[in-house]
């Protein structure tokens, strides 16, 4: 049972490229990974894509899949209509290598930067004891296969390059959770360290990372917040704020910070609506397609930033506390007028191929 | 000569070629005993096929059960490979497993735990006890992802002291080596491009591990990943060292053949064990038909009584569907050969009409979710269409038990893991592989550092070898006239897997032998379209000279072994024969070549002889085998009356 398909596919370089038609037959059963093979087998042998197990364990074939950021091998064509268009483009978040192969050096070197797992220094190998349910925490994070689609879908650097330098992203906080809570880590400060050192101040909790990932592993929930929750505490402890003001040097300044109190993860409705949005994430394949194959593929869109929140994950409603006279600017407190046009998310229907 | 000065050049102490658990290993063992360390990576670090093993890693560590041992373990293990493997290697890896993954925790791997606290161990077939230290269903994940962190601990331990990550251990991701560059008959370095720019890149060392994996790639089903292309094997052919035991390949009898998504993934046997039976296109439970004379006490004849064993196993026989891996597997095989089998080349696996749904998914969660998740297929509502799949290669490079040196007229060269031979005899055990990685990884990347400090001069790389290098590289994309590479690999895979299969016979091998031979004219005009930048294409032409030289060494080794033990079955030579125990075979190149030598095994120690009852050895030894071993055991008897 076998049907042709339509699939557009993002083929090019740094330089730039475009979203390509293909017609290619579709078997029943069969995932994208698949029909990109059969692609590669027949009308584009140098299509470039990654790919090792093909069975969801390596983490290799990370794509966005009609602009959802998905695993080729795990995304079944069964889920499409049979009409339906399917297009696939390389991870938006890191720098195009050719068609679907992107540079993801970022999370390797955030990985090294990550201080490694410290053994306890008076225990002999095979004297190691833990008991399930203390290593059972830890090891929920350690199902991480790294296909980096928690990194890929992360607000704080999807659009935001400069982000890039301050920020781990999702992966290594989970990481730094992992380490927290392994039984028999010899270092204490892997909460601070994820506060000061990885950017974990920027995380503002919209749970996209835990929706993308094919583990399943409960990244904000069961990582993040509680990371955050107890750097909260000591943070807001008067004395130990204090102390850490006379004691320790400066930390890395953070700018749109929004240190959500737990609270506001629960609340309905701040995890979505206006706190941020992807540029071309609409859910018309048409105008994502000309968003994407609009001016250049590593344009910076600017996307509108809430502005803080307070302790109770609102947003502050008077001028009195508030850092400027008037509301908050619609169009996010980061942007200023006039904007440069290649920031513009916009391709002139007459001037197609003018880049 | 412009070519050349042009290519991006490395020095290193130790080249690790592979990046799996055994590869990572040696490198850590590299770096720990000071050497300046590359680890050469064809996919991104971390994704190595490793990931893909399930199980756990065995090693009698007696968590569980407190009478398992190293002697168990060794027994187990020589057991499973049908008395061929190399001893010494099956001594070692059941003396050293237990250290090795209690080093893993140092490193902070995070095994499943007993109730007392320590490693958790679960039971395998073929292990007498409780013996795989695991992590769910996700152990090779958790021991690579564990070394892949210990060498991110070891690179900012350099940066600390040197000021440099890569100061003295660097991954080289998604690079390929394609040659091996001697100096006379030392290693001198490597060559190999870049996937992702597809620049040349060389490397100029006096010592190489190869730890690449398998083969798996060249069969039509498997469930191996690309990279099992048997590059480490062919590159060690080349250098100039030997491969043992290449005619033994472990198929899994259920694996699935359709829908493409989840093509080789196994089914396992509990599908079988559950009640799951085995059906051809004419809806026939034929297994009936395949019961050996050997077996025909313990297997029911009729439907009725094996369908009654599921509830009463006691006064019942068992289905023969239940018959051991190879009868099934060569029963698939015929049902499929005389054009009864399912249209994807399989047979039909039905536990959907005889158990209910409910029930299916209860008793086998993780089969019901898998396929569902990756496939859509419903192993409640419809039949599995399933096959033999290829799944793990016991044959490899022949080295030195103790160091991992390659043997042959090569010096510097070591390997280790799935690409090294001898270890698993003719069949390896469930759980024997993680442990063989991560024992014979240390050895090799240890004997490999203490190779190159004792070398007084560093080999050099020719010039001309280089040059020679580049040239074949670039042919594939030089040349337009010449077939697809994907076409050759899936010719390649239909021989393979049609021919020198599961279970062989010998005209379909000496067919299979012609086919190589013409398979091998035309990779040799293989061109690539497209540019160098990550091209997968011009990848795959570069690997198919790999997997064509490794395919003829099966397809050899497996014509000559008139028998049949552990992974090799010859359906016109059914028996296995004490006489070949005797022998391994052994390839190597002579110029262009396979040449294919007999050579007797090592002889066991008389301590690790007698660990096995005279009942038992029987079954594998040759008379006079017998009559030395009654003999030392009443000198060993003599000797304590005294």
């Amino acid at each position: 049972m076998s049907a042709k398909r339509q699939f557009r596919i993002w083929r090019g370089d740094e330089t730039g490229g475009d979203l390509q038609d293909y017609m290619v037959e579709v078997n029943e059963g069969e995932v994208v990974l698949d029909v990109i093979h059969r692609l590669q087998a027949t009308d584009a042998p140098d299509l470039a894509c990654r790919w090792n197990c093909k069975a969801g364990k390596c983490g290799s074939c990370s794509m966005e899949i009609n602009g959802k950021p998905r695993l080729g091998c795990m995304t079944r064509m069964s889920t499409f209509g049979d009409e339906e268009t399917v297009t696939v483009t390389p991870l938006r978040t890191f720098p195009v290598i050719r068609d679907l192969v992107t540079d993801v050096s970022f999370n390797y070197e955030k990985a090294r930067e990550t201080p490694a797992f410290a053994p306890p220094a008076d225990v002999a190998p095979g004297d190691y004891r833990m008991q399930q349910v203390d290593v059972e925490r830890s090891q929920e994070f350690r199902k991480c296969i790294e296909c980096f689609l928690c990194q890929n879908v992360c607000h704080v650097i999807r659009d935001h390059e400069e982000n890039k330098q301050a920020f781990s992203g999702p992966r290594y906080f989970i990481r730094a959770a992992e380490l927290d809570m392994h039984p028999l880590d010899a270092r204490t400060d892997r909460k601070e360290y994820a506060q000061a050192e990885q950017g974990l101040g920027f995380c503002n909790i919209t749970k996209c990372c835990t929706e993308v990932c094919p583990e399943h592993i409960k990244i904000t929930d069961n990582g993040i917040i509680p990371m955050k929750e107890r750097v909260v505490d000591r943070r807001y402890d008067p004395l130990v704020w204090l102390g850490s003001k006379i004691f320790r040097r400066g930390e890395t300044p953070q700018t749109s910070v929004t240190t959500a109190r737990q609270g506001s993860a629960s609340l309905p409705g701040t995890s979505r609506g206006g706190v941020h949005s992807h540029a071309g994430g609409s859910h018309d394949p048409q105008a994502e397609a000309q968003a994407q194959s609009g001016v250049n593929w590593h344009r910076e869109v600017p996307h509108p930033t809430a502005p803080a929140v307070d302790d109770r994950g609102r947003l502050p409603l008077t001028e009195l506390t508030f850092d400027r006279a008037a509301a908050p600017s619609p169009f996010g407190d980061d942007v200023t007028f006039p904007m440069p046009p290649e920031h513009l998310n916009f391709a002139h229907p007459d001037q197609d191929d003018k880049h | 000569m412009t070519t050349t000065t042009r290519i991006e050049r490395h020095h290193y102490d130790v080249v690790v070629i592979g990046a799996g658990g055994a590869g990572l290993r040696a490198a850590i063992e590299a770096r720990l005993a000071g050497k300046k360390t590359a680890i050469i990576s064809k996919s991104l670090f971390g994704k190595a096929h490793t990931v893909m093993a399930e199980g756990g890693a065995a090693a009698a560590m007696g968590n569980v059960n407190s009478r398992d041992n190293w002697q168990v373990h060794f027994r187990d293990t020589m057991r499973g490979g049908k008395f061929l493997n190399n001893f010494r290697m099956a001594e070692l890896h059941a003396k050293e497993s237990p250290q090795r993954i209690w080093e893993l925790e140092t490193y902070g791997a995070l095994f499943d735990r007993t109730k007392d606290g320590k490693i958790s161990q679960r039971n395998f077939g073929g292990h007498e006890y409780p013996r795989l230290a695991h992590v769910g269903d996700r152990t090779g994940l958790e021991l690579i992802r564990t070394l892949q962190q210990k060498i991110v601990s070891l690179q900012q331990e350099d940066k600390r002291e040197f000021g440099s990550y890569d100061a003295r251990i660097r991954v080289f991701s998604e690079t390929t080596i394609t040659e091996l560059l001697l100096d006379g008959d030392r290693v001198a370095g490597a060559f190999g491009y870049y996937r992702e720019s597809g620049e040349f890149i060389l490397f100029e060392a006096p010592s190489v591990v190869l730890a690449t994996g398998g083969v798996g790639r060249s069969y039509k089903v498997t469930s191996n990943s690309w990279e099992y292309t048997g590059d480490g094997h062919a590159l060690a052919l080349r250098a100039g060292a030997t491969l043992i035991n290449m005619e033994f390949l472990q198929f899994h009898p259920t694996g699935m053949v359709w829908p493409p998504s989840v093509k080789g993934i196994l089914v396992t046997e509990s599908v079988r064990g559950d009640g799951g039976v085995l059906k051809n296109s004419e809806g026939k439970r034929f297994m009936f038909d395949y019961v050996p004379d050997v077996f025909r006490k313990q297997y029911a004849e009729t439907e009725e009584e094996a369908d009654r064993w599921y509830t009463d196993p006691d006064n019942n026989r068992r289905p023969p569907e239940l018959l051991p891996r190879d009868e099934v597997a060569r029963a698939i095989n015929s049902e499929v050969k005389a054009g009864r089998g399912s249209p994807a080349g399989g047979v039909f696996l039905d536990i959907a009409s005889r158990r209910s749904a409910e029930e299916i998914r209860r008793r086998l969660p993780s089969m019901y979710h898998q396929f569902k998740e990756l496939a859509d297929v419903d192993i409640t509502a419809e039949p599995m269409e399933v096959g033999p799949t290829c799944h793990y290669v016991m044959g490899g490079v022949e080295v030195d038990p103790d160091s991992g040196a390659a043997f042959g007229h090569v010096r510097g060269l070591f390997a280790a893991g799935e690409v090294s031979g001898g270890m698993h005899g003719s069949n390896r055990l469930g759980g024997n592989s993680l442990s063989d990685l991560l024992v014979f990884g240390k050895r090799a990347g240890g004997h490999a550092a203490s190779y190159a400090d004792g070398l007084t001069a560093r080999p050099k790389v020719a010039v001309d070898a280089v040059e020679a290098a580049v040239e074949t590289a670039l042919a594939p994309l030089q040349r337009d006239t010449g077939e697809s590479p994907y076409t050759l690999q899936q010719d390649l895979q239909v021989v393979m897997g049609d021919l020198v299969g599961i279970i062989r016979r010998e005209g379909e091998l000496a067919d299979a032998l012609v086919r190589l031979a013409e398979l091998r004219e035309r990779v040799a005009k293989v061109s690539a379209a497209g540019g160098r930048r990550y091209n997968p294409g011009w990848h795959l032409a570069l690997d198919l000279r790999n997997m064509l030289v490794v395919s003829e060494c099966t397809a050899k080794a497996a014509l000559e072994r008139q028998e049949s033990r552990g992974g090799h079955t010859r359906e016109d030579y059914p028996a296995m024969e004490p006489k070949w125990r005797q022998v391994n075979l052994v390839c190597s190149l002579d110029g262009d070549s396979v040449r294919l030598t007999r050579k007797p095994l090592p002889k066991m120690r008389p301590e690790l002889i007698s660990l096995f009852d005279r009942a038992e050895l029987a079954k594998y030894l040759t008379d006079e085998e017998l009559a030395d071993f009654d003999a030392s055991v009443a000198d060993a008897g003599e000797a304590d009356n005294r």
